[in-house]
């Protein structure tokens, strides 16, 4: 489970590089607008990404309560999960 | 941070962007001439940056009905179309909307937007999926929120990648709705329909298209990209709305499937809002009959969008992908794209400038809209004028 997660984590962080640039630390708890400046159109584009990358459907919608690194990681795991 | 904090970032973002004094949004108009020629502050302006593709704003018939309506039945209807405020006019529009698009029916709103809401909303809810294209218009967006269903975006006019979200949903595609639009807004570019009905059909979806842009434009008698493409009976419901080709502000919804009417008891932007004014639906009903019979009107708009788009074209400036009504200059910087709106209207050519988030991609735009009525010396000024600044504006 927690190397499942992990692997999600690892993904997505590589992704959020992609866009935020080599020099921004990226954790866990990094905020993703405040921090890492990813707004909303650019991650509207990088749940496509994400979506195609794990082959699954992440509604737009429960992306209202995710803020960090960690929950986005988290909604994608859970919503991986659901799929197996 | 207190309630109002978040404004005053807006407003910090706004003066950083902005030199002082310039309204580049919500420009006020002091007197307007005609369809094409307006008065900001000193300057007698070209207008080209409105969305009135045939001209019709001025139309004498369109103003001598709105005119009769007015003296016969007051200035405003006062109520919901659920309450008081379905009149005769109301009703008879939506007959000839309905015959106009041989569909079994037609439900009339007070504009687009809430016309995108009422039928958004009223077709999905809870349980269901609404997957758009990436592009969608902020009717759309907000038509999905209301609605409770979730929402998933496809990449901008790729079929492909809409069958593939298709497939990731299994037997959930019975109850998803597929939204694209006739014309895109932002770049003019158009849907490719006849692939996303394909997709659709091989998955039981159901599709909503929205011909806002489209409307008189395309296709013969400007049903729009459903005529265009011959693909009128394979579109479960389309919207559109008043306020750009007819001329006025409303919106409208047909379909054959006769659950339409239904919509009427559940949607909320369509029963709590006051319904169209009499002299709106007289002159969207005189503008109607000018849009069917305006063959020549799309004659002369797409030889003016054609010499636009290619003068343009040959100036070496980035254009939307498709010559369109909607000619759009992709600027690489907010900065460049403001330095030639402020070019334009110096010069006395009003268009519109569209910055980030408002965009695709992050671009800032300078989005001109032409028109049929505008004549080949005032394109001819327009080219002329784009030629004059560009060495100003790429230094």
């Amino acid at each position: 489970m927690l190397n499942d997660y992990n692997d999600v984590l690892q993904k997505l962080c590589h992704h959020l590089e992609q866009l935020a640039g080599p020099e921004v630390e990226i954790t866990p708890q990094s905020d993703l607008i405040n921090e890492l400046a990813i707004d909303s159109v650019k991650l509207l584009n990088l749940i496509m990404e994400i979506e195609d990358e794990f082959d699954i459907s992440v509604p737009i919608n429960a992306l209202a309560d995710v803020q960090t690194v960690h929950e986005l990681a988290n909604l994608i795991y859970r919503i991986k999960s659901q799929k197996q | 941070m207190s309630l109002l904090d978040k404004l005053d970032a807006v407003a910090a973002a706004r003066k950083a962007l902005l030199p002082e004094g310039v309204e580049v949004f919500g420009t006020p108009i002091e007197e307007v001439y005609s369809s094409t020629e307006a008065r900001i502050g000193d300057h007698r302006i070209l207008f080209l940056g409105t969305n009135n593709y045939l001209g019709l704003t001025f139309a004498q018939e369109c103003r001598d009905a709105a005119q009769e309506a007015i003296h016969n039945e007051g200035t405003g209807t006062t109520g919901s179309r659920m309450a008081n405020g379905s009149y005769s006019g109301h009703r008879a529009l939506e007959r000839e909307f309905a015959e106009f698009y041989q569909c079994g029916s037609c439900i009339v709103f007070t504009t687009g937007y809430q016309a995108n809401l009422a039928t958004i909303s009223g077709l999905a809810g809870a349980g269901d999926i609404v997957l758009i294209d990436g592009d969608s218009h902020a009717s759309i967006y907000d038509g999905c929120r209301l609605s409770g269903a979730e929402i998933i975006r496809f990449r901008h006019n790729d079929a492909a990648d809409l069958e593939k979200r298709l497939r990731r949903l299994g037997e959930r595609s019975r109850s998803t709705l597929i939204i694209a639009e006739g014309i895109y807004s932002m770049l003019g570019d158009r849907a490719p329909l006849a692939d996303i009905v394909k997709v659709k059909d091989a998955y039981n979806s159901t599709l909503l298209l929205d011909e806002a842009h489209s409307l008189g434009v395309l296709g013969e008698t400007g049903q729009g990209l459903v005529e265009e493409t011959g693909l009128l009976d394979r579109v479960d419901f389309i919207t559109g709305t008043f306020s750009k080709s007819l001329g006025g502000i409303g919106g409208y919804c047909v379909s054959n499937h006769p659950q339409l009417d239904q919509l009427r008891y559940v949607s909320r932007p369509y029963i709590f809002t006051a319904s169209p004014t009499p002299a709106t639906i007289a002159s969207t009903r005189a503008a109607l009959k000018l849009l069917r019979e305006g063959v020549e009107l799309r004659r002369q708009l797409w030889k003016n969008v054609h010499q636009l788009y290619s003068q343009l074209k040959e100036l070496g400036y980035r254009l939307g992908p498709e010559p369109s009504p909607v000619i759009a200059t992709i600027l690489e910087t907010p900065q460049q794209a403001l330095a030639l709106w402020k070019g334009l209207l110096e010069q006395g050519i009003y268009v519109n400038l569209v910055l980030p988030p408002a965009t695709p991609e992050g671009n800032s735009l300078v989005r001109c809209s032409v028109s049929a009525v505008h004549t080949s010396e005032q394109m001819d000024h327009v080219g002329k004028t784009f030629a004059m600044l560009r060495e100003t504006i790429f230094q």
